[in-house]
């Protein structure tokens, strides 16, 4: 049995306009060990997703559908045993470790805060504890930073404290929200590198979300491309990123700037831009930017159709796509 | 017309932080330590670093926002520094900015119009609501957009708006502080033609300031890379990203992931 | 959802804005009417229960309670615009220049607000009629003296916040200076802030007001205040204990009203704009 399986995860979100949908459909699944990344543009419903998860969806929002975690469903799950599962058995990791991390509190007690919630260790053990994981994350001087406060570590740094506190309980599955899009290129890698590290020796499953293509090609088996609410595309890394089944992973691919790209050239951009939630038509959510679209594309949001052995796309023209030249 | 539109020259900038005790010295930071180069009119040249590295430093002294604590900023042949106030002020419609942000660097309480109107000086408002939309026709936004909001327009419009309020005065330079990091890649690939297409039409140069590498390579005809202060390298984007001789602009480029379909992905 | 339609759902706000309403209603009706004077003693006519004539009854020197109520309300709003107008007035402006001028000038401005903070307002405010001599004048001077640091530091800490902002940068990139800015981008930004600081302020002055009166510092005879009824009723707690109920009530639904009216505009006006994104 797979340790995650969501299925046909909806979310609407109440707005001044109406209701929106801001997950249309969700199915996925994750085994131990798996390593998947979402990724896609403001708006699509990535975070959304991870925030269905852990059950932190904003007020009002309406969820349907299934996502069972080693069996137990957690739609509809009271509070009390979400925060159960919350940091013991699912840990998360934001964007902003300055945010992400209490500016009033010292970093060591932020790493045993959750020993001592879910484990009920007392304090010194759990202080010990806290600084063998920051060894583990590999944070210089570990010992002397125990009772740093966040201000004092830089970006990097600060990860690196939110990933040890994220492992504390030896979660099954950790969801990384963009760990690295406040992080300088340098230490990108490192941090990258370290995730990477951490899930394949401790056989976690890891679900990493990012607009960024370059970070799911280096720390991801598998990849899912979300577009207005839907994955519009979700395969192995190497197959998805060498064969652009749908148009948006296509146009995604074509509008990066390259390094040692012809210049001058203009980047192919595509066209239009991304509707609010509120505008999203029924049938397939890119048509209208589409640039293979025909008439039954709008008509009902398309299946995933097979393009390779595990990868599928939703678009019924995904053979016209193939046959076009590749950006 | 190839003459020196911009000339930097031995640029120091230093801090003085809030002292951590009342006994200890006030800690400086040494933003800038001799930062100089030159541009052309018409050409760009991007500036990539890290955090730290001192490129929004330099960018807030070309725009004459503070003051060196050593060194010229020379726009035109004329120290910028040593200008008196209402010469600053005339001499600022030739150089203008854009920045990161693109839900900061417009004020919510105001319209468009205005917004965009505000680098004009001694203007009828017939005058002005011809120039703006003049402008924001040239960023690809129509000119009803000047009644409306910012918080009405998404972050790439947003940034066109900034762009549109760059441009009004038809400056020759352009400073442009990260001006597509805070955006989604397919309205950064906008953006960024965009820009391309304003240098065409209307003979900018910019100086465009990035921590992406890629994007410096599509958009500059020469960088300069920058670390702790100084640069420690400079020449055409070909040269550098082909060939960097310096160790930390390779650690950069080695940092840069490559989007090959078939790299090797933990398995 | 524009202001006005998000206004009349928050039920805060429309209490609130009725109570405040009234009072404001009343004070401009008693310029036109009052049902009886509020300021001829009619000893004979003294502490009558509510009847036709005088609907909440009489005082123990004959006046009509209502009328009494209705012109006191002269003074709390006068009191309320003027202490919070001085009070705005000049703590804003000396925020904002310490906002904009930063260096000597914004501690200076700042540690004499500490200065004046230091001092207890209302025994301050005593003082200062002590001094100057009792009535309506001294005192709201003397409160709105007190208002001002607290207008002068809420306006230097949002202002402080619009400066560092991506738009003043662009600004002074534009050439404008500080004068411009501080009218064209930071007082508009601030300004949500300083309503819902007024109308708290507002509610404040009232009470000191009464409190003044009630110690025979602030309105004087004959005209009427809420604070000097209390006084009055105080001898004849025993006797009448409605003569202190109704100046009692007029005073706390006003101050009820108006402190509804500024949490609702908080509500209101500030975290729509930071969720328009």
């Amino acid at each position: 049995m797979p340790m995650l399986e969501v299925k046909s995860l909806q979310v609407s979100l109440p707005g001044p306009r109406g209701t929106a949908r801001a997950l249309r459909g969700i199915d996925f699944e994750l085994a131990r060990g798996d390593t998947v990344g979402l990724i896609g543009e403001s708006g699509c419903g990535k975070s959304m997703t991870a925030l269905a998860l852990m059950g932190l969806l904003p007020q009002g929002a309406v969820i349907d559908g299934s996502i069972r975690f080693d069996g137990q469903e957690l739609v509809g799950l009271p509070d009390a045993a979400l925060c159960e599962l919350r940091g013991q058995r699912i840990g998360m990791i934001f964007q902003e470790p300055m945010t992400a991390l209490n500016p009033l509190h010292r970093i060591g007690d932020q790493v045993a805060e959750p020993l001592r919630q879910h484990r009920g260790m007392g304090r010194t053990e759990a202080r010990a504890e806290a600084l063998r994981l920051l060894e583990r994350v590999r944070l210089p001087q570990a010992r002397q930073r125990l009772d740093a406060w966040p201000h004092q570590l830089s970006g990097g740094q600060r990860q690196r404290v939110m990933i040890a506190a994220a492992l504390a309980c030896g979660p099954d599955l950790l969801i990384a929200d963009e760990p690295t899009t406040a992080l300088d290129a340098t230490i990108q890698g490192e941090i990258l590198d370290l995730i990477a590290e951490l899930v394949a020796g401790s056989g976690m499953a890891l679900l990493l979300i990012s607009h960024d293509l370059g970070v799911m090609a280096r720390s991801v088996q598998r990849v899912m491309v979300m577009y207005g609410g839907s994955i519009v595309e979700s395969g192995a890394t190497a197959s998805v990123f060498e064969r652009l089944a749908h148009p948006y992973t296509r146009g995604l691919f074509g509008a990066r700037p390259r390094l040692g790209g012809a210049r001058g050239r203009k980047l192919a951009t595509i066209p239009g831009r991304v509707p609010e939630l509120i505008d999203l038509p029924d049938g397939c959510p890119f048509a209208e930017r589409c640039g293979w679209v025909i008439n039954a594309c709008r008509s009902a949001l398309p299946p995933p159709l097979p393009v390779a052995a595990g990868h599928t796309a939703r678009c019924i023209r995904v053979d016209e796509v193939a046959r076009s030249a590749k950006p | 017309m190839n003459e020196l539109l911009l000339q930097v020259e031995n640029l120091v900038k230093h801090y003085r932080l809030p002292r951590e005790s009342l006994f200890a010295q006030a800690p400086q930071v040494q933003a800038l330590r001799g930062v100089s180069f030159s541009l052309q009119a018409g050409r760009s040249l991007g500036i990539v670093g890290e955090s730290g590295s001192g490129k929004s430093t330099l960018a807030r002294l070309v725009m004459a926002l503070e003051a060196p604590t050593e060194g010229r900023v020379l726009l035109l042949g004329r120290d910028l520094h040593t200008l008196r106030a209402g010469e600053l002020r005339d001499a600022r419609k030739d150089f203008q900015m854009v920045f990161q942000d693109p839900y900061g660097s417009l004020d919510p309480r105001q319209r468009v119009e205005r917004i965009v109107a505000e680098p004009l000086l001694r203007l009828t408002p017939a005058e002005r609501r011809e120039r703006v939309a003049e402008a924001l026709d040239a960023v690809g936004l129509r000119s009803a957009d000047m009644a409306r909001y910012p918080h009405e327009f998404s972050g790439g419009q947003r940034q066109r708006i900034a762009i549109a309020r760059a441009l009004i005065t038809r400056p020759q330079l352009i400073v442009a502080d990260e001006p597509v990091s805070a955006l989604d890649v397919s309205v950064q690939a906008q953006v960024l033609n965009l820009l391309q297409d304003l240098q065409q039409r209307f003979g900018l140069s910019y100086l465009f300031i990035s921590h992406d590498l890629a994007v410096v390579d599509h958009l500059c005809d020469e960088v300069a890379v920058m670390h702790a202060g100084l640069i420690v390298e400079q020449g055409s984007p070909q040269r550098l990203f082909g060939n960097a001789e310096h160790p930390y602009t390779r650690q950069l480029i080695a940092a840069m992931p490559v989007l090959q379909a078939s790299t090797t992905v933990p398995t | 959802m524009n202001f006005t339609t998000r206004a009349r759902r928050h039920a805060g706000f429309m209490l609130g804005g009725v109570l405040v309403a009234l009072l404001i209603a009343t004070a401009l009706l008693s310029f036109v009417w009052t049902p009886h004077s509020a300021v001829e003693i009619d000893i004979p006519a003294k502490l009558q229960g509510p009847s036709a004539s005088h609907w909440l009854g009489t005082d123990s020197l004959g006046r009509d309670i209502v009328s009494l109520l209705i012109v006191g309300s002269q003074n709390s709003i006068a009191v309320g615009l003027i202490a919070v107008g001085i009070g705005m007035g000049f703590g804003v402006s000396l925020g904002l220049l310490a906002a904009a001028r930063r260096g000597w000038v914004e501690e200076l401005v700042m540690r004499a607000a500490d200065f004046t903070f230091a001092f207890p307002a209302l025994l301050s405010a005593i003082m200062l009629t002590a001094i100057y001599g009792p009535g309506l004048v001294t005192s709201t001077v003397a409160i709105g003296i007190f208002n001002i640091p607290v207008f002068a530091r809420i306006a230097r800490g949002a202002a402080t916040a619009v400066w560092a902002r991506d738009y003043v940068s662009a600004s002074r990139a534009c050439g404008k200076g500080p004068w411009h800015i501080t009218f064209a981008h930071v007082l508009p930004n601030v300004a949500s802030g300083l309503i819902v600081q007024a109308t708290i302020q507002f509610a404040t002055a009232i009470l000191a007001e009464a409190a003044l009166s009630y110690l025979g510092l602030g309105t004087q005879p004959p005209q009427p205040s809420w604070g000097r009824m209390l006084n009055e009723a105080q001898s004849m707690m025993y006797l009448a204990p409605q003569l202190a109920i109704w100046p009692g009530l007029a005073i706390a639904l006003s101050v009820l009203g108006l402190n509804l009216m500024g949490d609702g505009l908080r509500d209101l006006l500030d975290p729509r704009l930071a969720r328009s994104r």
